[in-house]
C-alpha cells in the first residue's frame, strides 16, 4: 500500500513539521512494515508553469519529428513575451495547455534547464512529460492539461509534484491497512490524534427501486450494495488531484468512472466495480460458476470457470469473477469510444475471503480487489463506499444519483472475544493493568466490557482479531514493543548435542583437517545426471523423488547421491582455474521407499494420534545423511621440498576411513565394480558391528567414461559414505588399551603372493596368526619385479611384538612371526621372500 | 715380604718441586689458551692432562713421599691439576660454542619458504555459523532438534496454523513433491519444507514440556538464484515452551544471542509483525554492529553493512500461537512459548560482508577457504 503523506493528512491532523520518515517511524513502531519513504519531486525548482501553445513549426530534416513552438507562459518569464521551445513530442496542438519549465529551473534527477541551441534553434526551456516531472512512468508524450488552468500558474503546486509516499508491505492480518482509512487510523492512534473517518457518511436507506440483485450464494457473498448513477458525461476526465492521488498510490489513471472506483477503494479499502448499465442484461446475480462456463476478464484473458468460482452474472451468464476481476463485456466504455458510458451501476459487495483466495490462486490472477478480499474487507463499509462513489460521479462526471438503493445483507452479529484482563500482561511479561488494556483495545476500535474477565467486541474491519492472543498483540504493539523488559527463562539442564550431531561435526572437521573444502550443493538433479554417471537402467539411484514444480525442467528430481552436485562443484572450480581440488559435502539424499502413501490432512484442533502421525511418516521418502568427497589434480603439491603427488583412489578410500574413524568404525575394504567408479579402482566400504557387515559406501577413481561425460579432470576420484549407517555401526566409546612399558621386538617379513591377492587378506592372516603378542603391523612396501616372476607381488610388513608383563625373548618374537607367516602362507598362498 | 726401604730419600723427587709443578701448570694453561680448535685442544689435553702429562706423573710420585710431605705435595699437585682441568673445560666450551655457531650458521635455512604441500581445507561458513549459533543456545540448555527436508504438509503448514487457503501459504512459494504415481501439486501431501518450523512441531510431539530446542537446517523456496535469493537456504529456529514464558523472555533470549554473536552492549528491537504460527509476532532487528547506528543521516560515513539504516533485520519471532500448541497436544492454558527464526545466509552476508548470494552456493574453494574450521 502506497500512502501519500498529503493524502494521509486529510484524515489526521499530523503535526505540520512531521516528515515522511517521522511518520514511518511511528507506523513501524505500531507494526506497519514501511519499506520505503519516497520523496517525490525532491530537488524540483521552478519556474515550472502552465503555458499555452501559440504556434508550432514542424522542423524537418531530422531523424524524428521536432517541433519549434511559441508558448505563452504569461508573466512567468518576466517579459510576457512568448517563449521559444524546441519539443520532440507530437501529442499536442496549438491552443493546448502544457507544462513548461523555464531556464533556471531544475527537474528531478538534478536535471538543470537552461537556454540552449538545439536542432538549429534556441530553445528557452522545455515542455514537460509526466515522467520528466517524476509523476509516473508514462512516456507517451508531454502533459496536455485541461483547458481551464490559467497560463502562468505554478505547476509544482498544481500537479502536486512535491510529496512523500510511504510504501507499506501489509501483512496478511492487516487487510484494513490496504486503505487510507486503515493507515490513517493507525497514524491517529500512534500520534494520539483524532481520526476523521472517511467511512462515516450518510447513506440512504435501502429500497426496492435499485438495480435488481439476486444473491444465490449467501455464504460466498454476505453483502451486496448496488447503486446507479445516470447522466454521466462520457467525456469527463479525472481532475488532476484525483489522477495525482492514484499515481502516487501506484495506479494508472484510466477513465473517470474507473478512477473513481479505484480512488474509493484506496480510500476505504472496499473494492468496487462499475458496470455500464446498458451492457448489463437484467438482474445482477451472485452464484458459483457452472461447469463449462467461460468468461473473458478485463485483462483480455478468456477463462474456463471452476464450479467453486464465485461469479457475478446477468441474463447472459457470468459477467465477472466476483471480488477478483470484472468481465470485458460489461466494462465501462473508454471516453474515446464512440458510445461512451452514461449510466453506471456500482457494485460494493463483500465476498468470502477463502473463496476469493482460491479463485485468485486457481486463475493465477491476483488483483487489487482479490488482495483485499483475501485479507478481509470491512463489510460495514460497503454502503459508505458505494455512496462515496456515487458522490464523486455526481460531482466530477455531472451524473445524477438514482434514488434506488439495493442492499442485500445476510444478518450477522458482531464478533466477540473473551479474555482475562491480565492476559496481555501475562503474554508480554509486563503488568499493564485493566485500564490500559481497555484503552488500547478501544484505540483499535473494540468495545470492551467487564472487569477481570473482559468481553471484547471487535470492529468490523478487524476479522483477524479472533483469539485472546490477537488482542494481547494489539495492546502490546500500541504500548510499544520497545517497552518490553529483557528477561531470561530458567531452563532445565540440556544434554548437549546428540551422538549423531557430534559425528556430523567431527566428520566435517576430519575432512577439512585433511585438506578438503566443504561445498554444499543444491539437491536438484535430472535423469541425465544419472546417465553421465553411467548408472544402469535398474540402478536404485535412478528411482527419485520428483518435484511437481521444479525450478528447472532439467532438474526435476531430488538427489539420490551427493556425487552429481559435488562433481559439478569440482568442475566449476576447475573451470575457474583451481585445479588441485579436494571437496566434501555432507547432506541428505532422498530415496523413495516405494511404499509412500499420500499424506493425509490431519486435524489441528487436537494432537494427532500415533497412528495418524505414523501415516505421515509413511508418506515421506527415506532421507539418509551422507558424506562425500571428490578429488582431482595434485593431492600434494610439488615444491622446493620435492615432487608432488596426484590425488588417487587411495586418497578417496582414506577419506572414507577418516570419516569412519570419527564414528569409531574401522572400515573393511573390498574391491568392487560399482558405477560411477573405475571397475578396477573401486572399493566397497563395509562397517562391521555385532558380527554383521554393512555396506556403507564406495570410494575410488571414477570411470573414465564418467570423467569424459561430466567433463571432469582426468583421474578424478570420489567417495560417498552413509553417515547414518556409520553411526549405527559405531562401536561406542573407545576402550583404553593397556600400555606396556616392556621393550618392543620388531620383526620384518616380506611375503610374495599372487598379484590378485588383496593386501587386506594377507594382513588379516598375519594378524590372526601372530596372536596376542602382536602390538601393531604395518605394510611398508609393495614391490613387483622380474625376480618375483610374472603375476606376483611382494608385500613387506613391519611387525611389532610386545608382551604386557615381560620382555619378550628373541625366540618368542620369532615364534610369533613364524606363526603369522604360517597363517599367511596357509590362507593366501604366500611365500616368505628370501626363504 | 720385604721391609720398608728406609734408606730411600723421598724429599728430593724432582717432579714434585713446587716450581716444577707451577711450571707444568703454567705450560698447560698457556697451551690450553693457545688451542685454536677442538682438535688442538684434544692434543693439548693429552699432553698436559693425559696419563703421561707432567702433572699426572707428578701425581703418581706423591705416593712415594714420606707421610709428612704427602699432604703438602698432594695439595699443590691437586690445585694445579684442578686449574688445568677447569681451563680445559672452559676452553672446551668456548670452542664448542664457536663450532656450533659456525655449523648452525651453515645449517641455516630460508624460513620464509612456503610449505603448502597439502593446502588447508575448510568447512563451509554456513555450516560453521549455524553451529556457532547452536552452541550459544546449547550452552544455555537448549537441545538441537532436526527433521526431514521432504516434509509432510501437515507439519510444514497445517500444524503451524497455516490453513490451505491462508494467504501466508502463497507468500512462501513451495516446492511440491510428486506422489509415487506422479501426482500433482498438493496431492502427495509432501513438500520441501519452506522453513525449519516443522521441526518445532516434531519437537513438541516428541517431547514433553518444558521444551527448549534449536532447529537448524536447510529449507526450500521456489526463488531463482540471484545476488540476494537462493531456492535452497538455511535457517535456525528456536522454540521454548514452558509455564509462564513471556515476550520479555523472548526479548532477553534474543539479546543474549545477539551479544554472543556480535558483541556486548548491542541493542535489539522488536517490531510488530505477522506470522500465522506466532501471536503476538514481531520482526527482530539489531543495532548495526559495524556502525552502531552512526551512519544514519550521516552521508559522510556510509555503512555498507546496514546500508546506513542503523538497524539490521534478523528475522521473525513471537509467542507460539496457542493454536499451534493445541495441534501438538500441549495445553495452551498451562503452557506458553516463544519462537524465533532467521536465515543463516543473510546473517553470513552481513556478519562477514558477503556481497553475493551466489558465492555461498557455488562451492568455490577461494570463497570457503578463508573461513577455516570455525567462524
Amino acid at each position: 500500500m502506497r500512502v501519500p503523506l498529503s493524502w494521509l493528512r486529510e484524515y489526521v491532523d499530523l503535526p505540520a513539521g512531521e516528515t515522511g520518515r517521522d511518520v514511518a517511524a511511528k507506523l513501524i513502531a505500531a507494526g506497519l512494515e514501511v519499506e520505503t519513504v519516497e520523496r517525490l519531486g525532491a530537488g524540483i525548482t521552478g519556474p515550472l508553469v502552465v503555458g499555452r501553445v501559440l504556434a508550432i513549426e514542424e522542423l524537418t530534416g531530422f531523424k524524428k519529428p521536432i517541433r519549434y513552438c511559441q508558448v505563452d507562459v504569461g508573466e512567468a518569464n518576466g517579459t510576457g513575451e512568448p517563449q521559444n521551445i524546441v519539443c520532440g513530442a507530437t501529442n499536442f496542438a496549438v491552443g493546448d495547455k502544457v507544462v513548461v519549465i523555464l531556464p533556471g529551473g531544475v527537474l528531478p534527477g538534478d536535471f538543470r534547464i537552461g537556454s540552449r541551441k538545439t536542432y538549429g534553434k534556441l530553445s528557452e526551456g522545455m515542455i514537460c512529460s509526466a515522467s520528466e516531472l517524476g509523476m509516473s512512468d508514462d512516456h507517451e508524450g508531454i502533459i496536455v492539461l485541461p483547458p481551464e488552468h490559467e497560463v502562468g500558474t505554478d505547476a509544482i503546486e498544481l500537479l502536486e509534484l512535491v510529496d512523500e509516499v510511504l510504501d507499506i508491505a501489509v501483512t496478511p492480518d492487516r487487510g484494513y491497512c490496504l486503505s487510507m482509512r486503515g493507515v490513517a487510523r493507525e497514524a491517529a492512534t500512534a500520534y494520539g490524534l483524532p481520526l476523521r473517518d472517511p467511512a462515516l457518511l450518510d447513506v440512504p436507506v435501502p429500497n426496492e427501486h435499485g438495480h435488481p440483485v439476486n444473491v444465490e450464494d449467501r455464504r460466498g457473498c454476505d453483502r451486496f450494495t448496488a447503486r446507479t448513477v445516470t447522466g454521466v458525461r462520457p467525456d469527463a476526465h479525472s481532475p488532476i488531484w484525483l489522477q495525482r492521488r492514484l499515481q502516487k498510490a501506484g495506479m494508472r489513471p484510466i477513465s473517470l468512472a474507473v478512477d473513481i472506483t479505484n480512488y474509493v477503494m484506496l480510500e476505504l479499502g472496499q473494492p468496487l466495480h462499475a458496470y455500464d448499465r446498458s451492457r448489463v442484461g437484467g438482474a445482477i446475480g451472485v452464484r458459483r460458476a457452472r461447469p463449462g462456463e467461460k468468461l473473458t476478464t478485463l485483462d483480455g484473458t478468456k477463462r474456463e470457470l471452476h464450479p467453486e468460482d464465485l461469479v457475478i452474472t446477468d441474463d447472459s451468464g457470468p459477467i465477472g469473477l466476483a471480488g477478483v476481476m470484472g468481465g470485458a463485456d460489461t466494462e465501462i466504455a473508454d471516453a474515446r469510444e464512440a458510445t461512451g458510458t452514461t449510466e453506471v451501476v456500482i457494485e460494493a459487495a463483500h465476498f468470502d475471503a477463502v473463496s476469493i483466495a482460491r479463485t485468485a490462486r486457481r486463475h493465477k490472477l491476483s488483483s487489487e480487489a482479490s488482495r483485499r478480499f483475501e485479507r478481509g474487507v470491512d463489510p460495514q463499509a460497503a454502503s459508505a463506499a458505494a455512496q462515496r462513489t456515487v458522490d464523486l460521479l455526481v460531482l466530477l462526471a455531472g451524473g445524477t444519483a438514482e434514488a434506488g438503493v439495493t442492499e442485500i445483507v445476510s444478518p450477522s452479529g458482531p464478533h466477540t472475544v473473551r479474555m482475562r484482563a491480565d492476559h496481555p500482561g501475562r503474554v508480554a511479561g509486563v503488568a499493564y493493568g485493566r485500564e490500559t488494556v481497555a484503552r488500547r483495545l478501544q484505540d483499535v476500535g473494540c468495545d470492551v466490557y467487564g472487569t477481570d474477565e473482559l468481553t471484547v467486541t471487535v470492529p468490523s474491519w478487524r476479522p483477524d482479531l479472533t483469539d485472546p492472543n490477537d488482542l494481547a498483540e494489539e495492546v502490546m504493539r500500541l504500548e510499544g514493543y520497545d517497552a518490553l523488559p529483557s528477561t531470561l527463562p530458567r531452563l532445565p539442564s540440556g544434554r548437549g548435542l546428540t551422538e549423531r550431531q557430534r559425528l556430523r561435526r567431527r566428520a566435517g572437521r576430519a575432512l577439512a583437517g585433511a585438506g578438503y573444502v566443504e561445498a554444499p550443493n543444491y539437491p536438484f538433479v535430472g535423469d541425465d545426471a544419472f546417465d553421465r554417471l553411467g548408472l544402469e537402467a535398474d540402478d536404485p539411484r535412478r528411482r527419485t523423488v520428483r518435484l511437481v514444480n521444479p525450478l528447472s525442467d532439467e532438474e526435476p528430481a531430488l538427489r539420490t547421491t551427493l556425487l552429481p552436485g559435488l562433481l559439478a562443484a569440482l568442475r566449476r572450480n576447475d573451470g575457474r582455474g583451481s585445479h588441485d581440488l579436494a571437496l566434501f559435502e555432507t547432506g541428505l539424499v532422498f530415496r523413495p521407499t516405494g511404499q509412500e502413501t499420500a499424506a493425509v490432512r490431519l486435524p489441528v484442533d487436537r494432537r494427532p494420534t500415533d497412528e495418524e502421525l505414523a501415516s505421515l511418516t509413511a508418506a515421506l521418502p527415506a532421507q539418509p545423511r551422507r558424506a562425500a568427497v571428490v578429488l582431482a589434480g595434485a593431492r600434494e603439491q610439488a615444491g622446493w621440498w620435492g615432487k608432488g603427488r596426484p590425488a588417487t583412489w587411495a586418497d578417496a578410500v582414506e577419506a572414507a576411513r577418516a570419516v569412519a574413524r570419527e564414528a569409531g568404525v574401522e572400515l573393511e575394504v573390498e574391491a568392487d565394480r560399482h558405477a560411477p567408479w573405475h571397475p578396477g579402482r573401486c572399493a566397497a566400504l563395509y562397517a562391521g558391528a555385532d558380527g554383521e557387515r554393512t555396506l556403507v559406501g564406495h570410494a575410488g577413481e571414477l570411470h573414465p567414461r564418467v570423467i569424459k561425460a561430466m567433463q571432469l579432470p582426468a583421474r578424478t576420484c570420489a567417495m560417498e559414505i552413509g553417515l547414518d549407517l556409520l553411526e549405527r555401526a559405531s562401536s561406542g566409546a573407545p576402550q583404553a588399551p593397556h600400555v606396556s612399558t616392556f621393550p618392543v621386538a620388531t620383526q620384518d617379513v616380506a611375503l610374495v603372493v599372487d598379484a590378485s591377492v588383496p593386501a587386506a587378506e594377507v594382513e588379516s592372516a598375519l594378524r590372526d596368526g601372530a596372536g596376542e603378542l602382536l602390538e601393531s603391523l604395518r605394510l611398508f612396501d609393495v614391490f613387483t619385479g622380474e625376480q618375483l616372476g610374472e603375476g606376483k607381488k611382494s608385500l613387506a610388513y613391519a611387525l611389532r611384538f610386545r608382551a604386557p608383563d615381560r620382555t619378550l625373548t628373541a625366540e618368542e618374537a620369532t615364534a610369533a612371526r613364524e606363526a603369522a607367516v604360517a597363517a599367511a602362507v596357509a590362507r593366501t598362498g604366500a611365500v616368505l621372500r628370501g626363504a | 715380604m720385604s721391609a720398608p726401604n728406609k734408606s730411600y730419600d723421598p724429599v728430593e723427587v724432582e717432579a714434585l718441586k713446587p716450581e716444577e709443578i707451577d711450571r707444568a701448570r703454567d705450560a698447560a694453561l698457556a697451551a690450553i689458551a693457545a688451542a685454536g680448535d677442538l682438535e688442538a685442544l684434544r692434543e693439548v689435553k693429552a699432553a698436559h692432562a693425559g696419563d703421561r702429562s707432567p702433572l699426572a706423573l707428578a701425581n703418581r710420585e706423591i705416593g712415594a713421599l714420606p707421610p709428612h710431605a704427602k699432604a703438602e705435595a698432594g695439595r699443590r699437585v691437586g690445585q694445579a691439576r684442578g686449574a688445568v682441568g677447569q681451563a680445559l673445560k672452559r676452553r672446551q666450551e668456548e670452542l664448542e660454542a664457536e663450532r656450533d655457531e659456525r655449523v648452525l650458521v651453515e645449517e641455516a635455512v630460508d624460513v620464509t619458504l612456503p610449505f603448502d604441500r597439502v593446502p588447508a581445507g575448510a568447512r563451509h561458513p554456513l555450516t560453521t555459523l549455524s553451529e556457532r549459533i547452536e552452541d550459544v543456545f546449547v550452552a544455555m540448555g537448549y537441545e538441537v532438534a532436526e527433521g526431514p527436508e521432504a516434509e509432510a504438509e501437515w507439519f510444514n503448514f497445517d500444524a503451524l496454523n497455516i490453513a490451505p487457503d491462508h494467504p501466508a501459504r502463497t507468500m512462501q512459494d513451495t516446492f511440491f513433491v510428486q506422489g509415487p504415481d506422479g501426482s500433482g501439486e498438493g496431492e502427495s501431501g509432501v513438500v520441501l519444507r519452506t522453513h525449519t518450523s516443522p521441526v518445532q512441531i516434531r519437537s513438541l510431539l516428541e517431547r514433553k514440556p518444558p521444551v527448549y530446542v534449536i532447529c537448524p537446517g536447510r529449507v526450500y523456496r521456489t526463488d531463482e538464484l540471484d545476488a540476494t535469493h537462493t531456492p535452497v537456504f538455511h535457517q535456525v529456529e528456536l522454540l521454548a515452551v514452558d509455564e509462564g514464558l513471556t515476550m520479555a523472555d523472548l526479548k532477553g533470549t534474543l539479546d543474549h544471542m545477539v551479544r554472543s554473536l556480535f558483541g556486548e552492549d548491542l541493542r535489539t528491537r522488536l517490531r510488530p509483525s505477522y506470522f500465522p504460527f506466532t501471536e503476538p509476532s514481531a520482526e527482530m532487528d539489531m543495532v548495526c554492529f559495524a556502525c552502531r547506528g552512526e551512519s544514519v543521516g550521516n552521508p559522510g560515513r556510509p555503512c555498507r553493512t546496514c546500508s546506513s539504516e542503523g538497524w539490521i533485520e534478523l528475522g521473525g519471532c513471537g509467542m507460539v500461537n496457542p493454536r499451534v500448541l493445541t495441534a501438538c497436544g500441549v495445553d495452551p492454558e498451562r503452557y506458553s512459548g516463544f519462537a524465533f527464526g532467521f536465515g543463516i545466509e543473510r546473517m553470513l552476508m552481513f556478519r562477514h560482508n558477503v556481497e553475493d548470494m551466489r558465492d555461498m552456493v557455488e562451492g568455490d574453494v577461494r570463497f570457503t577457504r578463508p573461513f577455516g574450521m570455525e567462524i
